[in-house]
């Protein structure tokens, strides 16, 4: 669609003009409010160089970007087998179902202070958010996804004597994926939420202690930065997921053209 | 799948899974393994909850809070609503639109609401108007999004069926597709509800001087782990409340059509 790219390539072309006009040319906003282009440069060469808020850019996103990576995958790691338990087993989601039903009206935000409180600002706390965060999504769409799985699919399974690890390996898991991925999806972006999120409450390193700093300092370029920083960083893992989601999906070709 | 059971079996273990929880949590902060400042016992934490519907704590009441909260909730969940359904609706009727404010909002789509904190109270302060923004940035997009999809996905059959029969565009937009978007929509504020509600907790822990979130915050600061849990209960309620609320104004919603057709 080169009408479509033209047209995103021009809006983009003329909220930069705008930004260039209203801070730097006319004046129109004061940089107190909204840094002008060279301001927001200027933001970036000091924290990449010098440092800012603890240490340079590099060391706030490595800090920022582990603890998602490391939270997410031990998510994934606790999330997806108990969903497929629940999805498989009727007895083990009555049983568990009622627990999540009084946890899951807790936004994962709110568990901030009370892991502050067990873990302190350090790292183990926000581990501990981002597991959290990560972790209901993945086992409601795992279960969910078990249990959209075709029935004469099971069944062909039970009746051709199929082994149990085999049958989790083989119809279980590839099954359930599609859906498994939405809901990987959806835990990336509450864990950057929720990291950003416990980074501004209280932290060392990392972008949100950026944003957090250059708050206190009235700096905007530096807001700036850390925002589009987020920003660059959810992307990324958004579409490094997607990429192995294509991967795994590669056999269901149904599944991948549905999500275009 | 496993096999079925019946609904009884399935209600009793439902009964023995919380039982278990509670039990076990229970358990632990009453004996001693794990002090109480760290792991209060459910008793503990419904005695602080009731104690706090009554007395202050950093400055008001639960109940206060929790109106505090609500009211830059309520005015950060409408405005969403109010800028971003007609949006999303627009964009879903005019192509050029779409074309033009897509790559805007797929640039923004990725910064995390609570990343606009800062600015937020540069910009509005740290009392009513910053919160309201951040709730403004997390429920925004769902609105937008779900708009667009049912304003997209009206079956051409049914705008071709109009055009044919002369309706002018203006009886078009009101009476083929904005009522074929109503459940798309709905179920978009629902999701905006749930990521607004979750946004002002976040909001209110960084930056507030009253709220539920603050109350937290204060209670963190005080080391008193009941005062936080309360809250946590507190918000999951309210939470709990809104999502029903929507859902049963998706569920009418669908029935009078259900009767119309």
């Amino acid at each position: 669609m080169p009408r479509r790219v033209l047209i995103g390539f021009v809006t983009i072309l003329v909220v930069c003009i705008l930004w260039y006009g209203m801070t730097t040319g006319l004046g129109i906003i004061p940089s107190g409010r909204f840094p002008s282009p060279a301001e927001t440069w200027s933001a970036l060469i000091h924290v990449s160089g010098r440092g800012y808020g603890g240490g340079d850019l590099a060391i706030h996103v490595y800090t920022s970007l582990r603890l998602v990576v490391l939270g997410f995958l031990f998510a994934i790691a606790t999330g997806v087998p108990l969903g497929l338990l629940m999805g498989w087993s009727r007895r083990a989601e009555a049983f568990i179902n009622p627990i999540f039903l009084i946890i899951r009206p807790i936004p994962p935000l709110a568990w901030i202070p009370l892991a502050i409180l067990w873990l302190g600002l350090g790292d183990a706390a926000k581990m501990m958010v981002i597991w959290f965060s990560a972790f209901v999504p993945s086992v409601i769409n795992t279960y969910a996804g078990v249990r959209n799985i075709d029935r004469p699919v099971l069944e062909a399974a039970y009746m051709l004597g199929m082994p149990k690890a085999r049958f989790v390996t083989e119809v279980l898991v590839p099954g359930a994926s599609p859906m498994m991925f939405t809901g990987l999806r959806l835990s990336l972006q509450a864990s950057w939420t929720t990291l950003v999120a416990a980074e501004l409450v209280g932290a060392f390193y990392g972008i949100g202690r950026v944003l957090n700093v250059a708050q206190q300092d009235l700096y905007p370029g530096m807001i700036l930065v850390g925002m589009i920083a987020v920003a660059i960083l959810g992307w990324s893992t958004t579409k490094a997921l997607g990429m192995a989601e294509q991967r795994a999906l590669r056999w269901n070709t149904a599944a991948l053209a549905a999500r275009g | 799948m496993n096999k079925q059971i019946s609904l009884a079996h399935s209600v009793g273990l439902g009964f023995l899974g919380l039982a278990c929880f509670i039990g076990l949590w229970h358990g632990l902060a009453t004996s001693g393994l794990v002090p109480a400042v760290f792991l209060p016992s459910p008793v503990d934490v419904y005695d602080r909850f009731s104690t706090l519907l009554e007395r202050r704590f950093a400055g008001a009441t639960l109940p206060g809070h929790l109106a505090a909260s609500f009211q830059r909730f309520a005015y950060g969940f409408v405005l969403a609503a109010l800028i971003g359904i007609p949006l999303g609706l627009l964009m879903g009727w005019y192509q050029v639109l779409d074309e033009i404010v897509s790559p805007l909002f797929d640039a923004l789509r990725f910064v995390a609401p609570i990343a606009w904190v800062p600015f937020a109270a540069l910009w509005f302060g740290t009392g009513i108007g910053g919160p309201i923004m951040i709730i403004f940035a997390g429920a925004f997009p769902p609105c937008v999004i779900n708009a667009y999809r049912g304003a997209k996905f009206v079956d051409p059959r049914l705008i071709e069926a109009a055009n044919m029969l002369g309706t002018p565009s203006h009886r078009v937009i009101r009476e083929v597709l904005l009522p074929s978007s109503v459940p798309s929509i709905i179920s978009g504020l629902r999701v905006s509800a749930g990521l607004g509600w979750q946004s002002l907790v976040g909001a209110e822990l960084i930056v507030a001087s009253a709220g539920v979130g603050y109350m937290m915050v204060q209670g963190q600061a005080n080391v008193s782990t009941t005062t936080v849990m309360a809250g946590m209960v507190a918000i999951g309620l309210v939470g709990l409340a809104l999502d029903s609320a929507l859902r049963l104004i998706e569920r009418i919603i669908q029935r009078r059509r259900g009767l119309d057709q």
